[in-house]
């Protein structure tokens, strides 16, 4: 490894300093770079197409900028969260204060939905009550830094904050209802005769250097997944202003039409996304005059709630249990519509 | 020759954890066998948490992400 590749592992802290200077010196540029690149095409700036492109010039790299920022500070973040030591957290809680720390727990610890079965195992044979378990395994997909960052980037912190709460709120709920109906006896049989183990695997990373290098892979892994999706979602968002009308979705998907959360959940429960998979679809609906509650409604089930992860819990839910897990998510995704939807 | 075994069901992630290995094996001139175990309750026989799971020699070295290079040649060495 060269000097300029090395020094961030060799130096983290200065790293860490100096690119958090950085980025808010970028950051701050966007507005006058988007300006004088706009100045130089030779399109007029108070034209259509003029404002258009510098929407586009100033939003691309300020929600990459945004994405890339939030998903850094999360790769660091999530090394602090192994799975093994939330486990350990949440290992002896029950109801209530147990459903939130779960949920909270969800956001920061690394989590793919590839792992969602042994995760759950885990967390089940270290005798962690199922509602708990569930209010981590509902909390991890739905509020993580990808869809935090890109409502952050393109709709503010307040929508931003209100999904992070509402998400949180939703898992808190959702598996504080399914630890109540005591489901346990619907848990696969092979799932409730493993004996209680608490294997561990030995932690990797622990200094700094090891983190940041962990964020970086996080970065590249993220990032270069997503930014296709963030630049189609930011063109779609430009392209579509003044070509289809304002209040087109209006009648559909507006605020008086009471039906329009319920479908807008219906929907997106069978389909499956990533949080910037949804975006160019979100963008494009609330330009158009759908209301936000419907929208946020409709991205919260797309992300939480998919087909190919009921069958991934089937291997060890009964369809019992996976029928509840459904329905319960669905009816909290449901009213944090209708309650978005009447406050706004 | 070392015993290596991949946990996972089969995600984007292990496909790469099983391919790095190999190539560092190959690069490093170590004999391996290589196995992938993809049931379930095996799987969480090992106590991961997170896939994919590498075992070295029956012991759970990894789990998580697809291993770092320099972390996979500590393994053969």
């Amino acid at each position: 490894m060269n000097a300029v590749l090395s020094w961030p592992v060799e130096r983290p802290k200065a790293f860490l300093l100096v690119a958090a200077a950085v980025w808010i010196a970028l950051y701050a540029l966007l507005v006058p770079a988007s300006e004088a690149i706009v100045a130089v095409l030779p399109v007029d700036r108070d034209s259509h197409l003029g404002s258009a492109l510098q929407f586009f010039l100033y939003d691309t790299p300020k929600v990459l900028l945004l994405l890339t920022g939030v998903v850094f500070v999360m790769g660091l973040v999530n090394s602090y969260f192994t799975p093994e030591r939330t486990r350990a957290m949440l290992s002896g809680r029950t109801g209530g204060l147990g459903n939130v720390l779960a949920a909270s727990l969800g956001v920061v610890t690394p989590f793919c939905s590839c792992s969602a079965v042994p995760l759950f195992i885990g967390f089940v044979q270290a005798g962690i009550p199922l509602g708990v378990t569930f209010s981590f395994l509902i909390a991890a997909p739905m509020v993580n830094e990808v869809a935090l960052a890109l409502l952050l980037g393109l709709f503010g912190w307040k929508i931003a904050l209100l999904y992070l709460l509402l998400g949180l709120a939703v898992a808190i709920v959702s598996g504080w209802v399914i630890g109540w109906l005591r489901m346990e006896a619907h848990l696969e049989d092979w799932v409730r005769d493993l004996a209680r183990a608490q294997a561990g695997v030995p932690a990797e990373s622990t200094t700094l250097a090891q983190r940041v290098q962990a964020a970086f892979g996080a970065v590249r892994d993220i990032v270069g997944r997503v930014w296709p999706y963030v630049i189609a979602g930011i063109a779609i968002g430009a392209a579509i202003h003044g070509y289809v009308p304002e209040d087109f979705m209006a009648g559909l998907m507006g605020r008086e039409a009471w039906w329009s959360v319920p479908a807008a959940v219906l929907i997106g429960v069978p389909m499956y996304a990533n949080a910037a998979g949804i975006i160019p679809i979100v963008e494009a609906l609330l330009a158009k005059g759908a209301a936000l509650g419907t929208v946020l409604a409709f991205m919260m089930s797309v992300i939480a709630l998919s087909l190919p992860e009921m069958v991934i819990l089937r291997k060890v839910l009964k369809p019992r249990l996976i029928a509840v897990f459904a329905g319960v998510v669905a009816t909290g995704i449901l009213i944090v519509g209708y309650v978005f939807n009447a406050v706004l | 020759m070392k015993d290596i075994k991949v946990l996972g069901t089969g995600c984007a992630n292990c496909r790469a954890t099983v391919q790095r290995i190999e190539e560092a094996a190959r690069a490093k001139g170590v004999e391996i066998q290589l196995t992938k175990v993809e049931d379930m309750p095996s799987i969480v026989g090992y106590g991961v948490m997170a896939t994919p799971g590498v075992v070295v020699d029956g012991k759970v070295v990894h789990a998580g992400g697809v291993p770092r290079k320099e972390v996979i040649e500590t393994w053969l060495a």
